[in-house]
């Protein structure tokens, strides 16, 4: 028994009310679905049912988009920028009004720590509006035209890794560049969305301009394929991704993706070593690993491989699994059943193939969904855990001997997302960066996020950038 | 006094930097400028493989060139084509058109070491921290040549994928393939490193899809691609590893119009780099 | 079983050490800074601190009735709080301290070697630690020649706190780096090793004269280096923060940093102090407030 134990610090949950059950927002108001089909939105970390959710069929996505037609034809189309603009202000500033409510709320549907929603999905979610806010009438100088034309109908597709933040990511830009939007949150994650669509009520923002359509893949898929729409963004997996560029060939919408990945961080032996074992963990156990940034290739140097891994060992014992609304929390709830499986089947995977499996002793909750931080040593590019994305809190450790080797395994993968580079030598840094194929690098940090940053994939990461002046394009003709 | 006998030529393709003929021994008539018909190279699915192999190991050493070093090697490349002008004019027929390709192709030899100014940046973002964005290649690029305007549309394609460090494989177009090989003989004896721009005459709808399926490609350029519903398959094909696909446009291009950045920018990914800011 | 490390060029030796991250260093100790502490946990932790806290007064205004005072409250804080863990004065208190403090258990510390600025010769700041130790002080606080240190003479450095261990005789040792004078945490990090490598008991962040004095960030990447060291060499030393923390809740957060950085063998008063002076009070009215569930006011704890 250790003699400074942190006692439970859980956040309130009474902040939020949850309601019962929750309608689709179209059109400025909740509505029933069409045919009555709803889901059940569970907490992860105890599988208790938060609220019913509908299941949106092909013709509440109809409603949806020719809310959002109708919205784009005659208010926000020829709204001027500036009244776009503050609009999204006044979302930006009741978000951070509502931050806590907020970040309880993702915290239970989602299961990641409270620490997390409210430190860093939050703060970063009101931030992206604010940003977007002030594009809204300063378009023209944005280089992309001297008069640029939104695209119309946006049909937004997210996922349960970042509900709100990718909700932001999606949401901001579009209705800055005056697109009206249909937005389609996860399964395991609708309700942070609705809650947004509140927010969207008490801003006084004009009906159909933002539509939220519940549901699952069959949902989405009748939304990315309605002929109605404009334009597609998605965000999720690379199988997905595929589906939908697929499904988009041939029209005229324009598609941005934002997929997966299979991140290297790589450390060099004159890397700060501490702010190194706090990076990979940082990388690979932020949000559980349901990160397509997540560092979750460790590629150390040969010279320093034993001394790094153990520091990496003794920082892994320290993390705290278990309660996301408990404020020590470092390591949530993984976000379903269904996801948990797939991470214990690559985990076991990783095994069979000869890779030593590492875990902290983390004592795991009886009910819900968890996973201890994992660490597997004695992989080789082979392993299936170093080649798919596993999306959960494991990490495949990898060793190099030079720079090229380094490079070549970190880009010897069909992603190109992110990858981190941990040494104290700038010119390394330089070059590095230059040589790897992927859209974001940290060097010396990671996973860190900006709405002045543009964040996307090379390859099959995915195509357009989210964040940033970058991020308008996908919205602008 | 008899009239000369010509010495005819024989039109290849250009792959790697060598003018091989297509690997399946195949050529198809198609007519010379002085009108009578000669045999141009019936390119097959393993030319096409050759070619993107050949891009391919261009691509790490013209993508890691400088920017000024990529600029004065396609501003070369224009003086060339002026050089060669008469016999454009001879192949095109269209003198303005060999004009305007020439001076498209500076156009974009200017941009090389500015694409990067204008489409990256600083960042400033929330915390102590150096972000910068810059645009980078995006890698191979397979290109369907528009069947009009066979020197200025080829320029207008070609030039914009290289400039920014691109390597491209070039399905020229079917039934005026002169002026693409001629350019690949400015090409080869021009500084452009072989293997930066492989062309391919013969049929887009038997090599294209090859391309469009081939995962060691990273785009897809389908401006040729008149057909709506092969362009329609080819970018599904291209779905396999999400290319970055320019599709056809919906409505003629007029190839004098001033062309934007857009087909640069097509392949080109922003890379953004972070760093702390700490003393 | 001890190693010892014996650098023969200690230029390379300090500066082959891993680099420090500023904003990374920064942001871990600010994230430790979050943990929420509570109940049966804070009131332990309060305690823990009391017992931690080195009770400091360094004026020139200090009288022997100054310190009998601070002594008197040394042992006995108020209510059942535990008795700090030292007595902190200059050389010439040290014989009143020890008399106050006699048989009590609470340490006698004196800041020696020309305290703060070290800027005397090497024979007057020895015969100032004798002096402290002859008088009674059992652990000497001494200042490392920053100068010396900035300009990369790092040979004088050590030898000087070598001399001064060896003049403290069985008196322990806590070295103090003065790190806001060091500019960067590579210097802090290289510091810390040069001191323990020396044979310093301790490494203390500050004087308290200079601005800024004890970080939380600074404080983590000494706690490494005694980590690392201990790894490296099997010897433990101890950590001293001074300066700048005054409330029961910073206090908290240190250990907390304790715990996580270096362990939990470091949250003992033989191996973790704070060098403070108001710092004693708030943690008193903290738990004064844990005892009563009322928020308590400084009229209920003494000045001293």
């Amino acid at each position: 028994m250790s003699f400074f134990e942190y006692a439970p610090a859980p956040e309130s949950r009474s902040i939020v009310d949850i309601r019962s059950s929750y309608g689709l927002f179209i059109d400025g108001s909740f509505v029933d679905s069409v045919d009555g089909k709803t889901f059940k939105s569970v907490n992860p970390a105890t599988e208790e049912q938060l609220a019913e959710v509908v299941e949106g069929s092909p013709a509440d996505v109809d409603a949806a988009v020719a809310a959002a037609r109708r919205a784009f034809d005659t208010v926000w189309g020829p709204m001027s920028g500036a009244d776009r603009s503050k609009y999204l202000f006044r979302i930006a500033r009741l978000i951070q009004e509502r931050s806590r409510e907020l970040a309880v709320l993702e915290s239970l549907d989602n299961g990641k720590p409270i620490r997390e929603a409210r430190d860093v999905d939050l703060p970063l979610v009101a931030a992206h509006f604010f940003y977007y806010a002030g594009w809204a009438d300063k378009l023209s100088h944005a280089g992309f035209g001297s008069d640029p034309r939104p695209l119309g109908v946006a049909a937004q597709v997210i996922p349960w890794n970042f509900p709100l933040l990718m909700l932001a990511w999606k949401i901001a830009p579009a209705l800055a560049c005056g697109n009206t939007v249909v937005l389609k949150p996860a399964e395991t994650t609708p309700l942070t969305a609705l809650l947004f669509a509140e927010i969207c009520q008490q801003a006084d923002l004009p009906p159909g301009v933002v539509n939220i359509v519940t549901g699952a893949g069959e949902t989405g898929r009748a939304l990315v394929e309605h002929p109605g729409v404009d334009k597609v963004a998605f965000t999720g997996s690379t199988e997905v991704g595929r589906a939908i560029a697929r499904s988009v060939a041939g029209t005229r919408k324009r598609l941005t993706l934002e997929l997966g990945g299979k991140a290297a961080n790589i450390v060099f032996d004159d890397a700060p070593i501490d702010q190194a074992v706090e990076g990979i963990v940082n990388g690979i156990f932020f949000n559980q690993g349901h990160v397509c940034c997540a560092g979750s290739r460790l590629l150390v140097q040969e010279s320093v491989q034993d001394s790094f891994l153990d520091a990496l060992k003794r920082r892994m014992s320290l993390l705290r699994v278990g309660d996301p609304l408990d404020k020590n929390t470092d390591v949530g709830a993984i976000n379903s059943a269904a996801q948990l499986a797939r991470i214990r089947e690559l985990s076991a995977v990783g095994e069979e193939e000869g890779a030593s499996r590492w875990s902290p002793a983390c004592e795991l909750p009886d009910r819900g969904f968890w996973f201890a931080p994992t660490l597997f040593t004695g992989v080789s590019q082979a392993h299936r855990i170093a080649r798919e994305e596993i999306f959960g809190p494991v990490l495949s450790v990898l060793t190099f001997r030079t720079p090229d080797e380094a490079v070549e395994k970190a880009n010897n993968t069909p992603y190109g997302l992110s990858a981190g580079i941990w040494t104290e030598k700038g010119s390394r840094i330089l070059a590095v960066a230059d040589r790897l194929r992927a859209g974001v690098v940290w060097a010396n940090t990671f996973n860190k996020f900006d709405p002045t940053s543009p964040f996307g994939g090379y390859k099959e990461s995915g195509y357009g950038r989210e964040g940033g002046r970058h991020g308008l394009e996908a919205y602008l003709a | 006094m008899p009239e000369r006998l010509a010495v005819r030529k024989t039109y290849k393709l250009f792959i790697g930097g060598a003018f091989p003929r297509s690997e399946s021994g195949r050529s198809y008539p198609v007519s010379s400028p002085s009108g009578e018909t000669v045999n141009a190279s019936l390119a097959s699915r393993k030319d096409a493989r050759d070619a993107v192999r050949a891009a391919r190991s261009a691509f790490p050493k013209w993508a890691g060139a400088t920017a000024y070093n990529r600029g004065q090697i396609l501003y070369r490349i224009a003086e060339m084509i002026e050089g060669r002008r008469e016999q454009f004019i001879a192949e095109t027929r269209d003198a303005a058109g060999v004009d305007a390709a020439i001076d498209r192709w500076v156009w974009y030899a200017g941009w090389a070491d500015k694409i990067a100014q204008v489409h990256g940046g600083a960042n400033p973002v929330a915390g102590p921290y150096f972000n910068l964005s810059a645009p980078e290649p995006t890698g191979v690029v397979a290109v369907v040549a528009p069947p009009d305007s066979p020197l200025l549309g080829l320029v207008s394609v070609v030039a914009p994928a290289i400039v920014t460090g691109n390597t491209v494989v070039v399905l020229a177009a079917e039934d005026h393939p002169l002026p693409a090989i001629t350019l690949a003989e400015v090409l080869a004896t021009s500084d452009l490193p072989a293997g930066v721009v492989n062309i391919l005459t013969g049929r887009p709808a038997e090599t294209a899809p090859w391309l469009a399926a081939h995962m060691d490609v990273n785009g897809l350029d389908l401006t040729g691609a008149t057909d709506p519903e092969l362009a329609t398959a080819w970018e599904r094909d291209a779905a396999e590893n999400l290319k970055r696909v320019l599709r056809p446009s919906p409505d003629a291009i007029d190839w004098s119009a001033d062309p934007g950045t857009g087909r640069m920018t097509t392949f080109l990914e922003t890379k953004t780099v972070w760093h702390p800011k700490g003393v | 079983m001890t190693a010892v490390i014996q650098p023969t060029d200690l230029r390379a030796y300090l500066h082959g050490l891993p680099g420090v991250d500023k904003v990374g260093a920064e942001q871990r100790a600010a994230m430790l800074g979050t943990r929420s502490i509570k109940t049966t946990s804070k009131r332990a932790a309060l305690d823990l601190a009391i017992r931690m806290v080195d009770l400091t007064t360094l004026e020139g205004a200090d009288t022997p009735g100054k310190v009998r005072a601070l002594c008197a409250k040394a042992r006995h804080p108020g209510g059942d709080a535990p008795a700090v863990a030292a007595v902190c004065v200059y050389p010439s208190m040290v014989p009143v301290a020890a008399e106050a403090l006699r048989g009590s258990g609470i340490h006698v510390a004196s800041v020696a070697t020309a305290f703060p600025s070290g800027q005397a010769p090497l024979p007057i700041k020895l015969a100032d630690t004798r002096a402290a130790v002859r008088d009674g002080a059992d652990e000497i606080d001494m200042v490392i020649n920053r100068g010396a240190f900035l300009s990369g003479r790092y040979d004088q450095v050590f030898e000087e706190i070598v001399a001064v261990k060896e003049a403290c005789g069985e008196a322990h040792l806590k070295v103090i780096l003065e790190t806001g004078e060091l500019a960067t945490y590579d210097n802090v990090r290289r510091a810390s090793w040069l001191a323990m490598l020396a044979g310093g008991d301790f490494i203390k962040t500050s004087t308290g004269k200079v601005q800024p004095a004890a970080t939380p960030a600074v404080t983590l990447v000494m706690l490494e280096a005694v980590r690392d060291f201990r790894a490296a060499t099997g010897r433990i030393v101890g950590v001293k923060p001074a300066g700048g923390i005054r409330t029961a809740k910073d206090a908290i957060k240190y250990l907390v940093l304790v715990a996580e950085t270096a362990g939990e063998t470091w949250l003992d008063p033989d191996l973790f102090r704070f060098g403070a002076s108001t710092l004693l009070n708030d943690l008193l009215l903290q738990r004064t407030k844990m005892a009563t569930g009322r928020y308590s006011g400084p009229d209920y704890v003494t000045l001293d």
